[in-house]
């Protein structure tokens, strides 16, 4: 019989990373900021019918890059999720914390249980009401999470467009504001102009009643841009 | 992983609780073919199914773009009122509504199922499910009802919604098998229901105003609380009064408290003259 070779831990988990991180860097970027009245969701996204922004409950909505299958079902999971515990318990008790805990949970199992890892990253975000500030939870291919302040940035060249975004994000700026930065920053590092049309726009708008995420067409965009 | 709840691809919620909770299920067992406690129900207990739901009026009735849907509140245990404000009617999205007849916990709990099962559809599938398409799977859920419905816990619900595609509000009601009958002017269910239905066809027509629609709404409703114990009337010295919601292609409205007990009170003033 011959002898399984041996591979080190720590070459086994760079080499997911690795591959992981190629798989997630293949994708466009999305960027979620914090306004006046609520959290922008921006994705670099042609397709007006396959979405990476997502409506998941009340006030929380989440959004992924990297692969759209594994993306998809854990966009369908997390409804699940949220849904289930609304009705069990109360719409109140649904928390954008506890969502992103069990992501980290199922990314991180899979990072070191699987053979492939997840080529996904995900924001989960939850607008807060009554005095309560906003969340916004990055969870990363490995399962690591992170709690972001202002905005935060997944994809592609996620890295580029934060370097953008740190010497001109201000807090609290109105939506036009928000939106239009938002718009720069994708350009800036797609280097070229982007359509209205080609981007997903989303808001999880504070003021609302009820469930506070709605899409944003390009023909509204265009209005609220001026 | 608990998480993911294995390779689970339908966009029915109620499906998902029957498969993987069916304790949170109304029945508490989960899926259509569940029976009471192991045993098919035998026959001393079906016997004891009762006839009609108990101790409500609810009712709907068409206008010109739009549908009424109204209810009594009163819930009653017997010979006691259980309840003075209870609320029968349920906004279940934004362009429809429920209102039940039958045991209040079933039927509060059906209304809060398929809330969430509605709202689950449209958040999974990025669309709403169609007006027929939501009657059809309130249907079902009435059918998975059935081996409660052998206890004695009947719920009997009335539909409506406003059919964006047609441009017109439509209205369902069932049986307790779960059988959809859709409804052309006006239906009311309930153990007032049949004197609140005469009541509407004396005055129905086609495609009446919202005003007048309403008023004949809570006619009728006050024609069943005269006929029926179980249905409680508006009540001026509590302050309780019938509820209604406009559903309409702008979406759903509550009807104000202050404009249905002012309906009321000429209403009143109007049989007084009569003498």
């Amino acid at each position: 019989m011959p002898m399984p070779y041996y591979v080190s831990p720590e070459q086994v988990m760079q080499d997911k990373a690795e591959y992981a991180k190629k798989g997630i860097a293949k994708g466009r970027s999305i960027i979620v900021m914090e306004y006046q009245d609520g959290v922008l969701l921006v994705a670099d996204n042609p397709s007006a019918s396959l979405y990476k922004i997502s409506e998941v409950y009340d006030n929380i909505a989440l959004s992924g890059a990297g692969k759209y299958s594994e993306f998809e079902n854990l966009r369908k999971a997390g409804i699940r999720h949220a849904d289930l515990k609304g009705f069990m318990y109360s719409r109140e008790d649904v928390a954008a914390r506890s969502l992103a805990n069990a992501y980290s949970q199922t990314i991180g199992t899979v990072f070191s249980q699987e053979l492939k890892p997840m080529e996904v990253e995900i924001l989960v975000v939850q607008v807060g009401g009554n005095g309560h500030a906003n969340e916004i939870y990055r969870i990363s291919f490995d399962g690591s999470i992170f709690d972001e302040r202002g905005y935060a940035v997944i994809g592609g060249k996620s890295e580029a467009v934060q370097v953008f975004l740190k010497e001109r994000y201000k807090n609290a700026s109105p939506l036009k504001e928000a939106l239009s930065l938002c718009i720069s920053a994708l350009e800036n590092v797609t280097s070229q102009k982007l359509l209205l049309e080609g981007l997903e726009i989303a808001v999880l708008a504070r003021d609302r009643a009820g469930r506070k995420f709605r899409r944003v067409p390009a023909a509204e965009a265009r209005q609220i841009l001026g | 992983m608990p998480f993911f709840s294995d390779e689970y691809h339908n966009s029915s919620f109620f499906d998902y609780l029957a498969q993987h909770r069916p304790d949170l299920t109304p029945s508490g067992r989960g899926g259509y073919a569940a029976t009471p406690s192991g045993a098919a129900p035998d026959e001393h207990r079906s016997a004891a199914v009762p006839p009609v739901a108990h101790g409500t009026t609810v009712l709907a009735i068409k206008y010109r773009g739009g549908v009424v849907i109204a209810g009594d509140r009163r819930a009653t245990e017997g010979f006691q009122i259980a309840d003075r404000r209870i609320e029968k009617v349920f906004k279940i999205d934004e362009h429809s509504a429920m209102a039940i007849a039958g045991a209040a916990g079933p039927c509060i709990e059906m209304a809060r199922l398929f809330q969430t099962e509605l709202e689950h559809y449209e958040k999974l599938e990025g669309v709403m499910l169609s007006c027929e398409g939501k009657a059809n799977k309130l249907g079902q859920m009435v059918k998975a009802n059935l081996p409660m419905v052998f206890q004695g816990l009947v719920v009997l619900p009335i539909y409506v919604g406003y059919d964006g595609k047609r441009e017109e509000g439509r209205i369902f009601k069932y049986d307790i098998t779960g059988g959809r009958y859709e409804e052309s002017d006006y239906y009311a269910i309930g153990s007032g229901g049949k004197d609140a239905r005469n009541a509407m066809r004396e005055h129905f027509r086609k495609d009446l105003s919202e005003q007048d629609a309403l008023n004949i709404a809570l006619r009728a409703l006050y024609t069943a609380a005269d006929e029926d114990v179980g249905t409680g009337g508006p009540d001026f010295v509590r302050g309780i009064y019938p509820t209604a919601k406009m559903v309409a292609a702008a979406g759903i409205v509550d009807v104000e408290e202050s404009r249905v007990r002012s309906l009321y009170a000429a209403l009143l003033e109007g049989k007084e003259k009569e003498g």
